[in-house]
């Protein structure tokens, strides 16, 4: 008996994600920091697991080393399997037409001898730059249930958004007829959240008809998705009802980070049903000082922490010395605020240093945006970062950067 | 180097009753997440030592719940790595082994298969951070047969503690064994260095002189005719001998230059729980004390350590206290000295307290 998987993962991980700036500049976006812990990666690997989907292959092309490093074997998922298991795809060459991902489509397309090695019945499309959690085992069984060719997963976004987003109109049965890609007038709010289960033989036939089409753009929502339903395959929508956010933003990454404080998060980490996994760093216990004022925040492993912190989230191993105050912000590992050192409504990337006394971002209340400090940046003493300022160069001693 | 790591997991414990009723020395909780046993192997593991016995003989299976298959001491391998040595009953023994010696007899299969040149012997009654290659190359330049790690401290009125006298090149001249005393004295830290076929020769000779002890018979009757060096080791060094000093060395940690010396280079390691970072309430309040991940604080804590998941309600007070692994302090709680072992529930408006030579101590699974 030939073995196989009846449902293998496919999650895209190698977009830039541009308009997160300074923090992608080194690293894809699927690897970016996120929740004290995280990176957004461990959440569409998480919730695989946690479904019973053991077999995924990670597709990555822009800056994949953090990414590769950070997947390793799997282990940290449980994804260290003799058959199945994570395993990193990038763009390999081939005897002919040798090139990059071009598009979702085309990156699937280019792995489709992985997905058959497992022969697997159904394939599941994820991206790597959403922060949910989601039972896909329950959508595959309304997939099975349907008979469908396609599955869409789908969630209401209020209509001012619903612009930005693929939206789904469909028949009372859930079905879909029609597919519009970022529409200029939505008709209906029920947004895809760029999760799909495709029945595998149909999709290999759309693949591979997508693939000798030269005018084709290669991707899920404007080729695939549309052919499928021009040729009457049966597509339906699968609603989700629960927290989900696209953190493709600076904005949106900020305020995905301050959804998990609070008594009642709006997004509980902590929830013990449903683990989210991750590699976990090493460090001992977070130290709070003698004049530690630390409120409504949430804080990792290693921290120590002997000034204020209000509002924000920070990562492991990150110093705030005495006098420094933090406010609003969203801090990763191994940053330092030095002495009296202002940070608010900012995103600091990781091995920051900010120097004494100086200022970065300003009130939310009052800040045009959220400032952001790259990787290993050294911001000098006095130095002052206005509010949405995007830094990721150095700062000398006193300097004012607006 | 090469050299395999012995850990004996239960030798002393007898030490801290309280807490290894039900587990052994090396699985007893310390600072906030780790277990005693994480610091001898994390040692052996960052001075290079692939392969590492564990010793154990009753109650352990805390202990292999909480090793696995040493994949997070990066000991999960396929030569050597971590390796349990549950009690081997042939048919010459009698049983369990009763004392140092018989457990190494138990062992002389698995030392005779390695083929490293040195064996590393260590307790789990010591909380330090120390490079045992060091050691060796003090070990090889004093051409010793055996080095023992020692340590000079103040002891407390205590017969644990095996007081031993070097002259200037470092040769040990005298061992004191099972006398009280006070005062600072160097002794012996449960650490040694061998050869590990010297080992092997030394376990059945001792074995065929019908010999009990390993300190009384091996070390103090062979100072002269074998070379036993003492290593000082100059680091922070707690050792574990009783209740109280498990509360005072836990509370140590508190100490920056503790904690720099002791996790620095990062590089303790330990089971890991993927728990989720720690929450701190609105309301909270907390000073000079390590917290854990997967803790919510809601109310005030001080001078105390908080270990994984440990939930502390609102307007309830902890001072000076050690909570263990998913304790929940409830709403206007106040405990002062108190040392919780895991899985504790303390209800609302309960007040607890000890004092600093004696905390108050809950069992595991209490609930008050």
């Amino acid at each position: 008996m030939q073995r196989k998987k009846e449902c293998v993962a496919m999650l895209l991980a190698g977009g830039q994600g541009s308009r997160l700036y300074a923090l992608t500049n080194n690293i894809a976006k699927p690897a970016v920091p996120f929740g004290a812990k995280y990176r957004i990666i461990d959440f569409p690997l998480s919730n695989c697991v946690n479904s019973g989907i053991d077999t995924v292959g990670v597709l990555t092309q822009y800056q994949p080393l953090v990414l590769n490093e950070y997947i390793g074997n799997g282990q940290p998922w449980d994804l260290d399997r003799n058959f199945g298991g994570v395993h990193v795809l990038s763009p390999y060459q081939k005897k002919a037409k040798s090139a990059w991902y071009e598009g979702t489509a085309n990156a699937i397309y280019q792995n489709l001898n992985f997905i058959k090695m497992y022969n697997p019945e159904y394939v599941l499309i994820l991206s790597g730059d959403h922060i949910y959690k989601m039972d896909y085992s329950k959508m595959l069984k309304a997939h099975i249930d349907n008979e469908a060719d396609c599955t869409i997963a789908a969630i209401e976004v209020p209509l001012k958004e619903a612009s930005r987003f693929g939206i789904l109109n469909t028949n009372p049965d859930g079905s879909i007829y029609e597919f519009e890609e970022k529409p200029k007038h939505p008709k209906s709010t029920l947004a895809s959240m760029g999760v799909y289960i495709f029945t595998a033989e149909k999709m290999y036939k759309y693949l591979e008809e997508d693939d000798d089409d030269p005018n084709s753009s290669k991707d899920f929502g404007k080729n695939i998705l549309p052919a499928m339903l021009n040729a009457g395959e049966k597509m339906f929508a699968y609603r989700f009802e629960g927290y989900w956010k696209d953190v493709g933003t600076i904005s949106s990454l900020w305020e995905a980070n301050m959804d998990l404080l609070g008594d009642k998060p709006a997004f509980d980490v902590a929830d013990s049903s449903w683990k989210i996994h991750s590699r976990n760093p090493l460090a001992p216990p977070e130290y709070c000082g003698e004049n530690a004022v630390v409120k409504n925040s949430m804080i990792a492993l290693g921290c120590e922490i002997c000034g204020t912190v209000e509002n924000s989230v920070l990562s492991s191993n990150v110093v705030i010395e005495e006098g420094a105050v933090i406010k609003d912000s969203v801090i990763m590992s191994g940053t330092v605020v030095k002495r009296n050192a202002v940070v608010r409504y900012s995103i600091l990337d990781e091995d920051v240093r900010v120097g004494e006394n100086a200022v970065i971002g300003e009130d939310k209340e009052t800040a045009k945006g959220i400032a952001v400090l790259g990787r290993n940046v050294c911001v000098g003493s006095k130095a002052k970062v206005a509010a949405g300022a995007m830094i990721d160069k150095d700062i000398k001693e006193g300097e004012e950067v607006l | 180097m090469s050299a395999v790591g012995i850990i004996f997991s239960n030798i002393h414990d007898e030490n801290v009753p309280e807490l290894s009723s039900q587990r052994t020395m090396g699985s007893i909780p310390y600072g906030g997440r780790y277990r005693l046993i994480d610091f001898a192997l994390s040692n052996l593991v960052n001075s290079g030592v692939t392969t590492v016995g564990i010793i154990t003989k009753n109650n352990y299976q805390s202990l292999m719940d909480h090793l696995g298959s040493g994949k997070d001491w990066d000991l999960a391998r396929k030569t050597g790595g971590l390796v349990l040595l549950p009690p081997f009953g042939a048919k010459d023994n009698e049983g369990l082994y009763k004392n140092r010696l018989e457990a190494l007899k138990s062992i002389t299969g698995f030392l005779s298969r390695r083929n490293e040149d040195y064996a590393i012997l260590c307790d789990c009654d010591g909380v330090y951070r120390m490079d045992f290659s060091d050691i060796i190359d003090y070990h090889e330049e004093k051409q010793a047969d055996i080095t023992l790690v020692c340590h000079t401290e103040e002891i407390a009125n205590s017969s644990k503690y095996t007081l031993v006298q070097s002259d200037e090149t470092g040769r040990v001249t005298e061992i004191q064994l099972d006398e009280t005393v006070s005062g600072t004295h160097k002794y012996y830290s449960n650490i040694l260095i061998i050869n590990r076929l010297f080992l092997i020769r030394l376990i059945a000779d001792a074995v065929a002189h019908g010999y009990k002890s390993c300190r009384r018979d091996i070390l103090q009757r062979n100072l002269k005719t074998l070379k036993i060096y003492a290593y000082d080791f100059k680091g922070y060094h707690a050792t574990i001998d009783s209740f109280g000093s498990y509360y005072m060395h836990n509370m140590e940690l508190l100490n920056k230059s503790v904690r720099d010396e002791l996790f620095g280079a990062r590089d303790i390691y330990t089971k890991v729980r993927d728990s989720a970072p720690s929450k701190y309430g609105d309301e909270c309040v907390v000073k000079n004390s390590l917290v854990s991940d997967g803790c919510i604080v809601e109310g005030r804590v001080e001078n105390s350590i908080l270990f994984r998941g440990v939930r502390v309600g609102k307007d309830a007070v902890i001072k000076n206290s050690i909570i263990m692994q998913d304790a929940v302090v409830g709403d206007n709680v106040n405990l002062n000295c108190v040392i919780t072992d895991k899985n504790v529930v303390i209800r609302n408006n309960r007040v607890l307290s000890g004092c600093e030579i004696r905390p108050y101590f809950l069992a595991k699974g209490t609930v008050i």
